[in-house]
């Protein structure tokens, strides 16, 4: 019988984690750890309604601070875990203390990447956190011109959230394409020139070498041999699961904690979230996934394997789900696919900029993206789960 | 239970209407509709996994 759990990781995997495990009705000792001091937020809001000024920072927190009350915690924030003791079923803190756990959920995210050998300074931004949103807002007030360094759905997003402020914006890209290679050239093009209407200078197809300036930013130099001038240089080029302080611990790491079915990394160990690699029945395989959604099921998945106990066989499967908002559009992609998997719009049109676009592999379909289409995506999506031929899709289309 | 959806907040993510067909659509005019705003508690699960899962947040139960 459980008599104490720990969570460590407090963002949406980990509450989620500990939401399911009072819904379920466990009433043991539990304790949530995280690394910042600030309880639980909200991501997705940090690029847009943070940077663009519409919302105080503190809109994001999912709870006040007596939204917790109700769920027992012992909350430890601003304290990273350093280890993971299996064998004495214990959390080593960084500051000196341990915490004992017949259960425990490791949900302890992902970082950004940073260009290698850049060192920070003054202007020089990446964009994961709480903190890092409102040091880049209290940095965009006062910019001209901003250079982002990755063209992918954070930087684009960012893009788009400088724009709305009136400052100038040039967007790096070292792909030949925005967005992501695996959603084809036909989408791609279309975010691609909905940014340049928005009056953004997109360079794809070039690498960033240097960050130039040496107490304050001033720019990027490219590859190409050209310079970007800028106040504030922002880099979104993914992130790095948090799993360094396993290390050693005996648990399975390979780009992120390998777990079994059930999402169990060890004996009374599950894993949920950015860091987890957790078999995805509808995936077929056990990669990363870094969404929003993703992070919820998992966090329940967690929680609910934990209660049932290491002889329970359970099972995940989901579709993978994620959103972009930018401009006055919003992007929603279900499913996954991977360069080749060619897209077809179904419904509207990429010039109007609003569409279902259907992604087919062989005589599959695989995927949907929507641009402002959020009736057509739902149809999709919920056919996406049954893994349908590509004909049955093709029979569901309006 | 009362179901409740707060259609300032909500983002038509539609992940409501997917978990829980019986209660939540999307209607002709596009926004978000609660069918059955008093549901049964046998479908009190898919009402919880749905609040859980709004990305906004905009659904609340009342007990």
């Amino acid at each position: 019988m459980l008599r104490q759990v720990v969570v460590v990781g407090a963002s949406l995997a980990g509450l989620r984690a500990v939401e399911t495990l009072r819904e379920r009705g466990y009433d043991g000792g539990l304790t949530l750890i995280g690394d910042e001091t600030q309880p639980p937020y909200d991501r997705p809001p940090l690029s847009k309604q943070v940077l663009q000024g519409a919302w105080d920072p503190q809109q994001t927190l999912f709870r006040k601070k007596e939204g917790y009350d109700s769920l027992a915690l012992d909350m430890r924030l601003g304290v990273r875990a350093r280890a993971l003791d299996l064998r004495g079923r214990q959390i080593l803190l960084a500051d000196g203390t341990t915490v004992s756990y017949d259960g425990a959920i490791v949900a302890t995210g992902a970082r950004v990447r940073i260009l290698p050998g850049m060192a920070p300074r003054a202007g020089l931004h990446v964009l994961r956190g709480l903190d890092d949103a409102i040091a880049l807002r209290r940095d965009l007030a006062e910019a001209a011109r901003v250079a982002i360094v990755g063209c992918g759905f954070i930087g684009l997003e960012v893009a788009a959230s400088c724009r709305s402020r009136g400052i100038a914006v040039t967007a790096i890209e070292a792909l030949p394409f925005a967005l992501s290679p695996s959603l084809g050239p036909t989408i791609c093009e279309t975010v691609e020139s909905m940014h340049r209407d928005h009056g953004v200078e997109l360079r794809t197809g070039t690498r960033v070498n240097d960050v130039l300036g040496d107490t304050r930013v001033t720019g990027v130099q490219l590859s190409d041999g050209s310079r970007v001038d800028a106040d504030v240089v922002i880099v979104g080029i993914g992130v790095t699961p948090n799993t360094e302080w396993l290390e050693g611990s005996g648990l399975n790491l390979a780009d992120g904690i390998v777990c079994g079915e059930s999402g169990e990394a060890a004996p009374g160990v599950y894993a949920a979230g950015d860091v987890a690699r957790v078999p995805n029945a509808w995936l077929g395989d056990a990669t990363r996934v870094e969404h929003w959604t993703n992070a919820v099921e998992q966090g329940v998945f967690a929680a609910e394997s934990l209660l049932a106990g290491g002889d329970a066989v359970r099972r995940f499967s989901s579709v993978p789900y994620f959103w972009s908002d930018q401009y006055d559009r919003k992007i929603q992609f279900a499913g996954r696919t991977r360069p080749g998997d060619e897209a077809v719009v179904v419904d509207g049109s990429t010039a109007e900029r609003r569409f279902v676009a259907l992604y087919r592999r062989q005589d599959r379909l695989v995927a949907c993206l929507a641009m402002n289409h959020p009736r057509g995506f739902i149809r999709f999506r919920k056919l996406l789960a049954d893994k349908p031929g590509w004909d049955v899709a093709m029979s569901t289309s309006p | 239970m009362k179901v409740v959806v707060d259609l300032t907040l909500c983002d038509l993510h539609g992940l409501c209407v997917e978990t829980a067909p019986e209660v939540f659509e999307i209607a002709d005019d596009g926004a978000l509709r609660v069918l059955n705003p008093t549901p049964p508690d046998a479908l009190r699960g898919k009402v919880d996994k749905a609040v859980r899962e709004c990305p906004t947040g905009a659904i609340t139960v009342e007990d």
